[in-house]
């Protein structure tokens, strides 16, 4: 047996593929280059070569695909959102979702689990009546439901949360689902590669020429690049590739943590967030309680994670889990989130011509990875912002537009 | 950083206080155009950096400005907005 397993360790006859080629050295010129290789970056890339025939196309990535927040979040995709330009955007990506693992070829695990935003006070219950209201306009179900309903789902929690803050009710999203996230980066990623992208790991961008308000190209650390379309989706960083091209944005990068138990056998089948005690979890496939909660408090450009955040964190669900008091956190992590004042991203053109940005993803992006993929393909291919992302638009700040989708963003998840 | 100095009440632990944001300079409202108004309330270079900052220590009601490094968390100096230090960070810090 150990032996029949060593043959075929060394045999070479049955050695995994690769998933995409390890391109070294980088073309002269491509039509378009996208900076950030998180599942945000390889989904425009995806989509510029299946929808729009765009294949002379980079992808730089500075480290590993999928080593920014797309490898770091929660992996939570819903579209329980508050307005309706954010609800009709974030279920067009669940729908996208919804069919990615049959059309990228693997599996990205994805589960169906329900969604429950608990509410713990009257104005909460008001809220998650206007977003029940919103999502159902929209066909997006969402329902408003009592403590019963939550408990039947949920016979484990303390619907006291320990007498602190007892839960009133919340919303519930049925086609709220988990994944893992870094096949989601790798199945674009193949996808992309197969189409004939190339994809750079270990590649940084480090300057972007602009002349008479137009790309011209991007210094990196493997050498020029000529290009005349330049996409940044660079989540954490977008601060410092605006700066190379001199544009003020509204973005404030704050860390966000989050950590894992260590494995049990499955006994939460959905996922709970609560706004108030500032925590949401899941379980994943590999039994894991997969936790977070809010922003750091202050604006920081790092990825380090504290005692205070996993103190803070735990001291709410024992609250709401009792029982749970004697497992043990596994580990924990943080990305760097680029919030937004009005909780929605910022996508599409920008005053740079050649320029597009895919930005202000914060605490909310991963869910929206094969929806932001399409459109910003769609902005590149046609240089004109798709009509899903036009409330986006980095524009609206100054034109005092802002989206108003707060209610429903105020946990990072 | 997890500790900072209060300019009138001196070190306590960080969770006493709350960050107010990147400290702009203020154009006149009067003459500024409406864009130049919309910047200041909205646009920033938030690259990392070394930069002057709003803090509030809560129990006291205190505001006052922080020079922190936003890549490392290093705070350079604390002080009231009304009462700057008379060198600059980077002599301070050298
Ligand atoms: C703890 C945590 C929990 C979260 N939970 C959820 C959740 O439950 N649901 C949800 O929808 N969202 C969640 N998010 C948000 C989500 O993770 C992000 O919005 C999303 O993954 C952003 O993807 P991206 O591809 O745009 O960025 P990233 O995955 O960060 O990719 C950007 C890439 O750009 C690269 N890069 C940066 N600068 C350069 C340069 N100069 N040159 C070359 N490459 C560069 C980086 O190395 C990085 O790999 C969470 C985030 C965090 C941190």
């Amino acid at each position: 047996m150990a032996y029949q397993l060593l043959k075929y360790a060394l045999g070479g006859e049955y050695k995994e593929p690769r998933f995409f080629r390890d391109c070294q050295t980088p073309k002269k010129s491509y039509d378009a280059v996208i900076i950030g290789g998180g599942g945000h970056g390889l989904a425009a890339a995806y989509y510029l070569a299946k929808d729009h025939g765009i294949t002379n196309v980079a992808v730089l990535e500075k480290g590993y695909i999928g080593g920014g927040n797309t490898g770091r979040n929660t992996t939570i995709v819903r579209s329980n959102y508050l307005t309706p330009d954010g609800v009709n955007f974030y279920d067009a990506s669940v729908k996208l979702f919804e069919g990615l693992s049959t059309e990228l070829d693997i599996n990205l695990f994805y589960s169906n689990r329900g969604h429950f935003t608990l509410a713990h006070s009257e104005s909460a219950m008001r809220t998650m009546r206007w977003r029940a209201e919103v999502n159902k306009h929209v066909g997006v179900k969402s329902r408003v439901v009592g403590t019963d309903e939550i408990a039947k789902a949920c016979p484990q929690m303390d619907l006291s949360c320990s007498g602190k803050s007892p839960i009133q009710g919340a919303l519930y999203h049925e086609p709220g689902s988990i994944a893992r996230h870094d096949a989601v980066a790798w199945g674009y990623a193949r996808g992309a590669d197969s189409m004939g992208v190339e994809i750079f790991q270990n590649t940084e961008v480090q300057g972007i020429d602009i002349k008479d308000g137009k790309v011209q190209g991007v210094h990196t650390s493997r050498g020029y690049i000529l290009t005349g379309k330049v996409l940044s989706a660079v989540a954490g960083f977008t601060p410092r590739i605006c700066k190379m091209v001199d544009l003020k944005t509204p973005i404030v990068i704050h860390p966000l943590q989050a950590c894992v138990s260590e494995p049990m056998k499955p006994w939460l089948d959905t996922i709970l967030v609560s706004g108030s005690l500032h925590v949401y979890v899941s379980q994943s496939s590999r039994g894991e309680l997969v936790m977070g909660s809010s922003l750091d408090p202050y604006e920081f450009h790092s990825t380090r994670s504290t005692f205070d955040f996993v103190e803070g964190l735990t001291s709410h669900i024992v609250d709401m889990f009792p029982f749970l008091s004697n497992v043990k956190i596994v580990r924990q992590w943080a990305g760097m989130a680029d919030i937004t004042p009005d909780f929605a991203p910022i996508m599409g053109m920008t005053p740079i011509k050649g320029f597009y940005l895919d930005a202000g993803w914060g605490t909310w992006g991963f869910k929206a990875t094969p929806i932001s993929g399409k459109t910003m393909a769609h902005t590149l291919a046609n240089d004109k912002a798709h009509d899903l992302i036009h409330s986006f638009r980095l524009s609206r700040f100054e034109e005092y537009e802002l989206t108003g989708e707060k209610g429903a963003a105020s946990v990072g998840h | 950083m997890k500790l900072l100095k209060c300019p009138i009440n001196g070190t306590r632990p960080l969770s006493e206080f709350i960050f107010g944001g990147e400290w702009r300079d203020m154009p006149n409202p009067d003459t500024s155009s409406d864009l130049e108004w919309a910047s200041y309330v909205h646009y920033r270079d938030n690259a990392p950096g070394i930069k002057k900052e709003w803090w509030y220590h809560s129990p006291s009601g205190t505001w006052f400005i922080a020079e922190r490094n936003t890549l490392t968390d290093e705070v350079l100096a604390t002080y009231l907005y009304s009462n700057p230090p008379a060198t600059n960070v980077e002599e301070q810090s050298a």
